[in-house]
């Protein structure tokens, strides 16, 4: 799925300012916790989450996700911002909740990244 | 490019006579950048046909034809005293006057920019001036060359693709290192120093870190179960020392190793902090999302062998280590 087709189900405003909208989603994952976000991802999805902080972006780049989407139209700190223009990662907010988008993007057809973690 | 963010002319020109602020210095994107880096001499045309005030316009067309142009400086001796385009001699054709001389139908009202300008100035003056050509001039007011809104776009894409080939050669010499530096065992050695409590850079030595592996030829995966192991032992630095600590990361072209050592407090129960969901984290640091208990876990997940070692009132020393497939780090690019 296209970013640009989540942005608009989503209901969601770009915040990154020049970040390629045009790319392929493959899978999404939705979290607070960074620590299962790095656990548990599969490469190339999109991450929607209520944390704002530049830790968000460092994670979503280690885990290779795509682009982040804040849920409940939270807005980032300015550094989290400055890491996403840098790191190419485009950031959008939401005002939708998580659970809200998490439904509303599966089912349109994005399948869920989120890996079985055998402890 | 984002089209969710066109900056009108106004909110650009704003910009001029006040200082860039912070705010403005995250807005300005890098074609914005070059357009204040790149001077008009660099884009301008520098091979100039020119023209006479008094060749007929007959001859000035068949000019244009054979060099493919739309305009020409006009120059009087050594003076510029004009410029003339293809709109001038559509103008005449209506009246049936390609006989007349280019003198009659040049535009004389000299716009000029400075060769040494930005880029930025010419788009301004274009703006402006509504003219599609501008004669450029040197410290003497002397004529260098000349510059359109073609000129501009060629150069700006140009300097973006050189941008993109710097990126290229970086990875492509990164990923010949092991090949071109013959020893009986070479090891390339990164350190950075990680600070307590440091959570606004928390993740920049981890994002160096997977960037090296990604330019040194590393398989993605690899670079990506690197990065992860290595960010979750950065933050651990980050939120549990007296001091910060040291992280390492060590390449040999078999196997790659991370590592990190602080001073202290040290860890009472190596065993302990090894079960998922053990935590001694604040709930400063639970709010930031980590603190799960989770991070050792995720390391010993990513990595082929994992060591920790602590003393407590001494310190803690963390070994990662990874196998490299033979051909991982061979000048292949993206594994």
């Amino acid at each position: 799925m296209k970013l640009n087709d989540i942005i608009k189900l989503a209901d969601g405003t770009t915040l990154t300012t020049d970040a390629n909208l045009n790319i392929n989603i493959h899978g999404g994952y939705g979290a607070d916790l960074m620590s299962d976000v790095l656990a548990a991802s599969q490469p190339n999805a999109v991450l929607l989450t209520g944390l704002t902080n530049p830790q968000v972006v460092r994670t979503a780049q280690m885990a290779d996700f795509r682009a982040i989407i804040f849920v409940r139209g939270k807005q980032p700190q300015t550094e989290t911002l400055q890491i996403a223009n840098l790191e190419n990662i485009p950031l959008i907010t939401s005002p939708l909740g998580m659970f809200e988008l998490c439904g509303r993007l599966h089912k349109a057809g994005l399948p869920s990244f989120e890996s079985n973690v055998s402890q | 490019m984002c089209p969710s963010r066109i900056r009108t002319e106004q909110e650009i020109h704003g910009r001029r006579g006040r200082p860039i602020t912070d705010q403005d210095a995250h807005e300005i994107n890098r074609v914005e950048e070059l357009s204040y880096d790149l001077k008009i001499h660099e884009v301008m045309t520098k091979d100039l046909h020119t023209a006479r005030p008094e060749m007929s316009l007959s001859d000035m067309l068949e000019m244009l034809r054979i060099n493919r142009i739309s305009g020409a400086p006009v120059m009087e001796d050594d003076k510029l005293v004009g410029v003339i385009s293809i709109e001038d001699i559509v103008r005449a054709m209506q009246r049936n006057d390609l006989t007349e001389t280019v003198g009659q139908y040049m535009t004389r009202e000299l716009v000029t920019v400075a060769s040494y300008d930005s880029i930025f100035k010419a788009m301004q003056t274009f703006a402006e001036s509504h003219v599609g050509r501008l004669p450029v001039v040197n410290e003497e007011n002397k004529l260098v060359g000349m510059i359109t809104k073609g000129d501009i776009t060629r150069g700006v894409l140009v300097a973006l693709q050189r941008d993109y080939k710097e990126e290229e050669v970086r990875r492509y010499r990164a990923s010949h290192l092991f090949e071109d530096i013959i020893s009986d065992r070479t090891t390339l050695v990164l350190r950075y120093n990680i600070k307590a409590n440091d959570f606004t850079h928390g993740g920049n030595a981890s994002s160096h870190i997977k960037r090296a592996l990604l330019r040194l030829g590393a398989d993605p995966q690899i670079a990506r179960r690197c990065g992860i192991a290595v960010y979750e032992a950065e933050t651990n630095l980050i939120i549990h020392t007296t001091h910060g600590g040291i992280l390492k990361l060590e390449v040999e072209p078999h196997r790659i190793t991370m590592s990190t050592t602080d001073d202290g407090p040290g860890i009472p129960d190596v065993n302990q902090v090894l079960q998922p969901g053990y935590t001694t984290a604040t709930e400063r640091v639970r709010e930031m999302g980590f603190g799960a208990g989770m991070g050792l876990v995720n390391i010993k997940r990513c990595v082929d062998s994992m060591d920790l070692e602590s003393t407590v009132g001494k310190g803690t020393k963390l070994i990662m280590r990874i196998h490299v497939p033979t051909d991982n780090f061979n000048g292949r690019k993206d594994g």
